[in-house]
């Protein structure tokens, strides 16, 4: 069908099934309708894409631009700025500079710094988890572990002291709310956070640890240059925003997903170099892992065989990207040995998740102590029990009731 | 097998050194790859498959088999 056929407008999100399964209209979609209209929350058009290499296409080309502040882009959630994608957390640097940027905390983020960060996440999952265990089956694996490890994770890269931890959780669950905590609380716990975090560069300008905020002042002053403040709450802050909601749900949807199906953790424990590839699985197969990507193209371009015209919005969904038979053999398939799995949960090209060595990192740390600490782990409720939160930028589970 | 890198593409997720860190390393300074061996031994073509197959910015190519 062509775009814009108004008699079969989609609404996006589209509303699945189960908690764990996708909606069955991706399928057919990806198959009869690769570039399909969909109508956002905000009730303004875009063009949805599901197939793989479509996803992918437009994710590698910088035309399709990240910025949605042109007159006729499309808003995304039904609130005045447009949501996340559309204010000023959206604020996309020119192309040189973001690569300048990226570059610099890049450093902070290589796989030899990950890896020996992991004893130190591997410390935090084993404390986490004896508190839970303390307080008996059965536990909300989400509310133990998985909401508090990416959290205690982000203070210790910012070098800010375990007792202000519970602080930075509030912080974050406010930032990114669209809807638990009045516009007064958003205000406060954002002025909040740059007071906290001024403080904190300040201290750390007069004593350097071994941390990223020193390590980012270090750089800048080895080439000569003051690292402003500005740029150094504005990178705190993208990490809290864009490393704890979504790794903290992503631990609950895959502690699910592999107890969905105990044979799965059973295969887990008897073989832990599946830990590795079976990260990567549930990455792939996470069918609820938010709204997807968005971008705005300012020129006419093709879209596979499709012609999408100028000042079209796209939104790329990566679940139903990754679920595409032409890239990935029984696709619908959890293969806790797949390689390789080059899914698209982190997106592609020069953007890309900045932090997806982090993420992995903690999903393997995590999966790794959970099999160690507790191999009778299972679910306390039916897998179709499991309930999803429906947040607009980032989904999960509401809960992962827990036994062992 | 050859291994070749291209540098500018690089957006130093690390993938490549997680998966064959034996091939590829990241600069200390900014992250991006470093190649390690342009020739791997036949041990490590699976590896160097898998890590050109999920480069997130499609850094890494391959020519030949052998």
């Amino acid at each position: 069908m062509a775009p814009g056929e108004a008699d079969q407008v989609i609404d996006y999100p589209i509303a699945a099934p189960t908690a764990l399964d996708p909606p069955s209209e991706w399928a057919e979609l990806r198959e009869g309708c690769p570039v399909a209209a969909v109508r956002l929350p905000s009730g303004d058009g875009a063009s949805l894409l599901t197939r793989y290499d479509d996803v992918k296409q437009v994710l590698a080309d910088p035309r399709f631009r990240r910025r949605l502040d042109a007159e006729d882009a499309a808003r995304v959630s039904d609130t005045e700025s447009g949501g996340v994608f559309n204010g000023t957390l959206a604020k996309s640097l020119p192309e040189e500079t973001h690569q300048q940027w990226r570059r610099l905390v890049g450093r902070w983020f290589t796989a030899k710094r990950m890896t020996a960060l992991r004893p130190g996440i591997e410390a935090m999952a084993d404390r986490l988890i004896d508190g839970m265990v303390a307080s008996g089956a059965p536990a909300d694996l989400k509310a133990a572990l998985g909401f508090p490890l990416p959290v205690w994770v982000i203070c210790d890269m910012l070098g800010v002291p375990e007792s202000d931890r519970d602080r930075f959780a509030y912080w974050s669950n406010t930032l990114l709310s669209l809807t638990r905590y009045t516009e007064a609380e958003i205000n406060a716990a954002q002025a909040d956070f740059r007071a906290y975090m001024s403080a904190h560069v300040a201290a750390t300008r007069e004593n350097p640890g071994d941390d990223l905020v020193s390590e980012l002042i270090a750089a800048a002053a080895g080439a000569g240059q003051v690292m402003p403040d500005d740029a150094l709450l504005s990178t705190a802050q993208g990490l809290l925003v864009a490393g704890h909601e979504t790794t903290a749900n992503m631990i609950g949807k895959m502690v699910g997903m592999l107890l969905a199906d105990r044979s799965r953790w059973e295969r887990l424990l008897a073989d832990r170099s599946l830990v590795r590839p079976a990260v990567e699985e549930v990455l792939r197969l996470d069918a609820n892992p938010g709204f997807g990507i968005p971008r705005y193209i300012t020129e006419d371009a093709e879209i596979g065989d499709v012609v999408v015209p100028r000042g079209t919005t796209v939104v790329c969904n990566l679940a139903a990207a990754n679920r595409d038979e032409r890239a990935f053999d029984d696709a619908a398939e959890m293969a806790l040995d797949r390689t390789p799995n080059a899914h698209l949960a982190f997106g592609f090209g020069s953007h890309s998740c900045l932090g997806q060595s982090l993420a992995r990192t903690e999903l393997q740390a995590v999966l790794d102590v959970l099999l160690r600490r507790l191999p009778g782990l299972e679910l306390a409720v039916p897998a179709d029990g499991l309930e999803r939160v429906d947040g607009l930028i980032v989904g999960g589970l509401t809960e992962v009731p827990v036994r062992w | 097998m050859k291994v070749f890198v291209d540098e500018d593409r690089c957006c130093g997720a690390g993938s490549c050194v997680l998966v064959a860190p034996d091939v590829f390393d990241q600069r200390d300074e900014d992250g991006v790859v470093v190649l390690l061996e342009d020739r791997p031994a036949d041990h490590l073509h699976a590896a160097v498959r898998e890590a050109a197959g999920v480069c997130p910015a499609a850094a890494i190519t391959l020519d030949g088999t052998a």
